[in-house]
């Protein structure tokens, strides 16, 4: 079946919806104090496996951008970007490696899910994020590293366990290829 | 919660300027922040927006909540980057006044202190004027304004669906986490952090497959109704520019500039007197 590009826009605006719903009001406190645990990530790891890589893209960068707008401490354009990315390499790794639409999820596929959402958290918060705020902001270095690298062990902790289940829900829902046989 | 983005409604000339106008001027105003760490116009930045936010009326009690967490998030910022990296201004300035000790690396030098405030000035240009974008534009006009200055239109018209749908989403968590937790779902500091996280997923499921189902509703209305046909369209809330339109985007335009010949002039982002 082939994509609606109508559809990819719905998406999009849908998914950055719940990004910045997610991101922006459902707190759920960590071990650390004055420190939540971003879920957004889980959906956006879904989203972009569900979608594809451009709608992954837009829904990183367009959730991440409400959410700073909302909170009014300026935007931090380093951080946005990374989102994005980070939709856009799970989106890639998700339509070469695990289809979700033909309703056949098994281990296999969340194995592969997971293995492509932690290398592209490590890019995007370990490599990504920390580069361009050296480019804008000239942080030390040190500094950036361990920012990206604590909160990219948060986002694959988070994107392992819910983006998983979401993945199993959402295959559920979905009839499996080849389920159906011609009667004689 | 309708008004998220703390837009005010106000009569100013601040707000007769176009939502496209004020993009610009938010981005030009940014990049010209974000490329220089000359402190003179990092201190003439933050009182131009002061003075702005005179002009458009908006009173520092309408948005002082908002500036709490930037006060909280400046303060964190520094001084994780003073325990990281208590030499990264003598690194960056090429010299060294030692003030004080205090012990092992950690000693406090010129250099460490003027990069700090500079680091201050730089959130304090780029923050007042993403406040005064987001309280004097109305984010109904947002998408219009997206379109106007080059985005294309399926993304600025998902931005608008972004922000039409927000309230109808939070509402629909809500009505989900209220019924998950009259069944005994415990998200609180009781719980430890995995079980939270799988409270956190039985209100998510929920809510993500009905998201997955209003997809499919509002492209399939958008569908019948001929959506993407044509390579244009035309906005609700878009409007013409004025004359004050151009002159606060030239404004910007050359802001930038300026900053750019500051680096050029000084041989490097950096400006540092002290030598």
């Amino acid at each position: 079946m082939k994509k609606s590009p109508v559809k990819s826009i719905v998406a999009v605006g849908i998914g950055a919806a719940l990004f910045f719903v997610l991101g922006r009001f459902v707190a759920i406190p960590s071990p650390v104090p004055n420190t939540n645990i971003s879920i957004q990530y889980g959906l956006l790891g879904f989203m972009a496996v569900a979608f594809g890589p451009i709608e992954g893209l837009l829904i990183g960068f367009i959730g991440h951008a409400l959410i700073d707008f909302s909170f009014g401490w300026g935007v931090w354009w380093s951080w946005v970007i990374a989102s994005g990315v980070f939709g856009l390499l799970a989106g890639l790794a998700g339509k070469f490696f695990v289809n979700i639409n033909d309703g056949a999820i098994g281990a296999k596929e969340i194995v592969k899910f997971n293995i492509g959402q932690v290398v592209s958290h490590l890019i995007c918060w370990g490599l990504v994020a920390p580069v361009l705020d050296i480019v804008i902001y000239s942080e030390p270095v040190e500094k950036l590293f361990a920012q990206g690298l604590v909160s990219a062990t948060a986002n694959i902790v988070t994107t392992a366990i819910i983006g998983s289940l979401l993945i199993v829900a959402y295959a559920a829902t979905k009839p499996k290829k080849g389920s159906l046989t011609q009667e004689k | 919660m309708t008004n998220i983005f703390n837009y005010i409604e106000k009569e100013s000339p601040i707000h007769k300027l176009t939502g496209a106008t004020k993009l610009v001027c938010l981005i030009f105003l940014s990049l010209a922040a974000m490329v220089t760490y000359d402190t003179r116009l990092l201190i003439a930045l933050p009182l131009v927006s002061i003075a702005l936010f005179a002009v458009s009326k908006i009173k520092v009690k309408e948005v002082s909540f908002l500036l709490g967490f930037t006060a909280v998030f400046m303060v964190l910022n520094n001084v994780l980057v003073f325990l990281f990296a208590p030499q990264h201004g003598v690194e960056i300035y090429g010299s060294s006044h030692v003030l004080f000790p205090i012990a092992g690396r950690y000693v406090v030098t010129t250099e460490q202190l003027f990069y700090h405030l500079n680091l201050i000035l730089k959130y304090l240009s780029t923050i007042p004027i993403v406040l005064l974008f987001v309280s004097t534009t109305n984010p109904s006009e947002f998408a219009a304004s997206l379109n106007r200055i080059g985005v294309k239109y399926s993304i600025a018209y998902s931005v608008a669906l972004a922000l039409r749908y927000i309230p109808d989403i939070q509402k629909e968590y809500h009505d989900i986490s209220q019924a998950q937790q009259a069944r005994g779902i415990e998200m609180s500091k009781k719980e430890n952090l995995i079980k939270r996280l799988k409270s956190a997923s039985s209100i998510l499921i929920p809510l993500i497959l009905s998201s997955m189902d209003r997809i499919e509703v509002i492209s399939n209305a958008m569908e019948l109704r001929g959506f993407g046909k044509n390579k244009k369209r035309t906005w609700y809330m878009g409007r013409k520019f004025r004359a004050m339109d151009i002159i606060a985007m030239a404004v910007s335009v050359l802001t930038f500039a300026f900053a750019l010949y500051l680096n050029y002039r000084n041989g490097s982002r950096f400006w540092f007197p002290f030598n």
